[in-house]
């Protein structure tokens, strides 16, 4: 929820323009609702620190120990990180992540943004085609991959069986190392793409009418009028849609626990996946934190990174 | 808030401009029979496997595999459905994700809201630095704080009980800035006039910013609930003992449970039964749902 950080325009700050609190200087009503403004938040701030913050820093610490959960943590400085560049299995691990990651998002985005465009039209239907297209999304992921193991089953599996009609022997998809993969992202797919179509179609129906009547007036065609005034206007949801599925996806783990552990020979094993097998079934806690930096730090430049570049394409972000 | 979902302006200015040389209304009827024929295909794909899972858990086991497949179960075996009940602790597990995602959805709307009310109606020295760094973790990704979550838990002594699941879910920093930013459209003068009163801020916040906050709370509430009800790697961590499952895990279990032959109209079952709480409250609280992702998603 990252491009959440700025404030709506129409809820504006009530004071913002106050002068900076100095305790010396309030009064004492002014006194009275300080300390009544730490009280309201006191049950928030102590889970934040005791919950959020604290663990943060400890995962920082952990990264550069040998913790095992039953020795205490020995400072083993960088060698978590050297053992980690040096081994194959990591980097086979993290360019699956990117496979995954880059596998999903973009075709899940062209699917939505289609699919929106077409929804957004005065017609009979609409309300039930978006419940529809949206459901796959709130299901249970158990209850997805269940359903979608028997849709990839080699032999009473649904997929085969409509190849089957056409002629078509189906291979293996989750056993097999090449198809494994590709059938997890088709069915990411199917997963995601109502969250994204949603968000696009509440942007289509912020743009104002009236851009679309002027763009008329000037004689511009549809085409024209999309790429000029729809996927600008539409560019912040675009851009949201984006960060937000890149950080998702570089955390998937349900499905990968779930429909393959991982398998066959890890090639759909990914880094959340991985830091799991290697914190909670092998206890290198040590080594498991400091994978967990590398995956942040990867989405941390790659959600600075849209950041940067956003300013290119997205309509009013400049502010 | 922008959704609107029955007038769809610009949808519909476009085609009353019109295009040149045929009537409007026939260009219309014709792109709108394009559209629900890709619409309705697509349908198809999203809603089949849903339909596969729901044909199936009527099946007897040998008309599962039957070849061809039927679509219509050739007699409906409602026993799947007790046998569902009678061979696994579903009832159990459902009553378990429950009691944990009503807990942490009460702690957090809690929370959220105090905290909200605060960073939105009181002035106190560093209350935006404090909101600051409420916003920098909402970047940070959830997995890096498992480990060392996990370590608290044992600390803790939570290992294997629900305290774990609930009490480090009460806070969330998107809750709390979602919060503020509604309250802060709260007009002053509805809290002004019960201040000259002389009502106490506890009471403000309870009496007259609470109820007027209903929509946003409605929004967190169903986003937490279900987020709450779907998470499946922090319980798998946690919990040991099967009787304490939820209902992910539970499923999980059952599925995993028959190695060679696949008992699948039972597992279909069990899934048709694990969907339906969370699709009722989609369907329910679907309005605020959608409103969550357009005040998150779409000002930014």
């Amino acid at each position: 929820m990252t491009v959440s950080a700025q404030v709506p325009a129409s809820s504006q700050p009530v004071a913002t323009a106050r002068p900076r609190l100095r305790w010396s200087e309030m009064s004492g009503l002014a006194r009275r609702e300080a300390i009544e403004g730490y009280l309201f938040l006191l049950p928030n701030i102590v889970a934040f620190f005791v919950f959020l913050a604290g663990p943060m820093l400890a995962a920082v610490y952990f990264a550069f120990t040998n913790y095992d959960l039953t020795w205490p943590p020995r400072f083993t400085f960088l060698e978590n990180f050297q053992v980690m560049f040096n081994n194959d299995l990591f980097w086979q691990v993290f360019g699956q992540t990117f496979y995954w990651a880059f596998g999903m998002v973009p075709a899940t985005i062209v699917l939505a943004l289609g699919l929106a465009l077409m929804i957004n039209r005065e017609m009979r239907g609409v309300l039930t085609y978006r419940l529809v297209y949206f459901i796959p999304h709130v299901t249970l992921s158990v209850a997805a991959s269940i359903v979608w193991l028997w849709v990839y089953h080699p032999e009473v599996g649904f997929l085969n069986l409509l190849l089957g009609y056409v002629g078509i022997d189906g291979p293996q998809w989750l056993l097999n190392r090449r198809t494994a993969m590709p059938s997890l992202i088709l069915m990411g797919w199917w997963k995601s793409v109502g969250f994204a179509m949603l968000i696009f179609l509440a942007g289509l129906q912020g743009i104002p009418a009236e851009l679309y009547e002027a763009a008329v007036m000037d004689g511009a065609n549809p085409r024209q009028r999309f790429w000029s005034i729809t996927v600008p206007m539409l560019s912040p949801a675009i851009f949201f849609v984006m960060v937000t599925s890149i950080i998702g996806a570089f955390q998937g783990f349900d499905v990968f626990y779930l429909m393959t552990r991982g398998g066959p020979a890890n090639v759909t094993t990914t880094m959340v996946l991985h830091i799991y097998n290697n914190g909670f079934l092998y206890l290198k806690m040590g080594f498991a934190s400091a994978m967990a930096m590398v995956l942040f730090a990867t989405i941390m430049i790659f959600t600075l990174g849209q950041w940067v570049y956003a300013r290119n394409w997205v309509h009013g972000f400049a502010d | 808030m922008a959704v609107k979902q029955e007038t769809l302006q610009p949808a519909r200015k476009l085609e009353a401009v019109g295009q040149d040389g045929m009537s409007k209304s026939s260009a219309k009827r014709v792109g709108d029979l394009f559209t629900h024929l890709i619409l309705a295909a697509g349908s198809i794909v999203m809603v089949g496997p849903f339909a596969w899972m729901l044909s199936s858990s009527f099946k007897t086991q040998y008309e599962i595999y039957k070849f061809p497949p039927t679509l219509i179960p050739e007699s409906i075996q409602w026993i799947n459905y007790l046998v569902v009940f009678e061979q696994t602790a579903l009832g159990r597990y459902v009553g378990n994700s429950m009691f944990v995602s009503l807990s942490v959805t009460l702690g957090v709307l809690l929370t959220s809201s105090l905290a909200g009310y605060s960073f939105s109606r009181l002035n106190f020295p560093g209350r935006d630095k404090i909101f600051l760094m409420y916003l920098g973790t909402m970047m940070i990704p959830g997995a890096i704080l498992l480990i060392p979550s996990f370590v608290l838990m044992r600390t803790f002594n939570w290992i294997d009980t629900y305290y774990a699941l609930i009490v480090p879910g009460v806070v969330s920093a998107w809750g709390t800035f979602l919060m503020r930013q509604f309250m802060m459209s709260i007009p002053r003068e509805l809290e002004d006039a019960a201040y000259i009163d002389g009502a106490t801020r506890l009471r403000i916040y309870w009496t007259v910013i609470l109820p007027v906050s209903k929509p946003v709370i409605a929004t967190l509430a169903i986003f937490t609930f279900m987020g709450v009800w779907n998470e499946l790697l922090w319980p798998v961590i946690i919990l040991r003992s099967p009787e304490k499952f939820t209902l992910p895990m539970g499923l999980a279990k059952f599925q995993s449970r028959f190695p060679n032959r696949t008992p699948w109209h039972l597992i279909m079952a069990a899934s048709t039964l694990s969907v339906l709480p969370i699709l009722f409250l989609f369907m329910a609280g679907q309005k605020y749902y959608v409103q969550g992702i357009v005040t998150t998603g779409l000002k930014g």
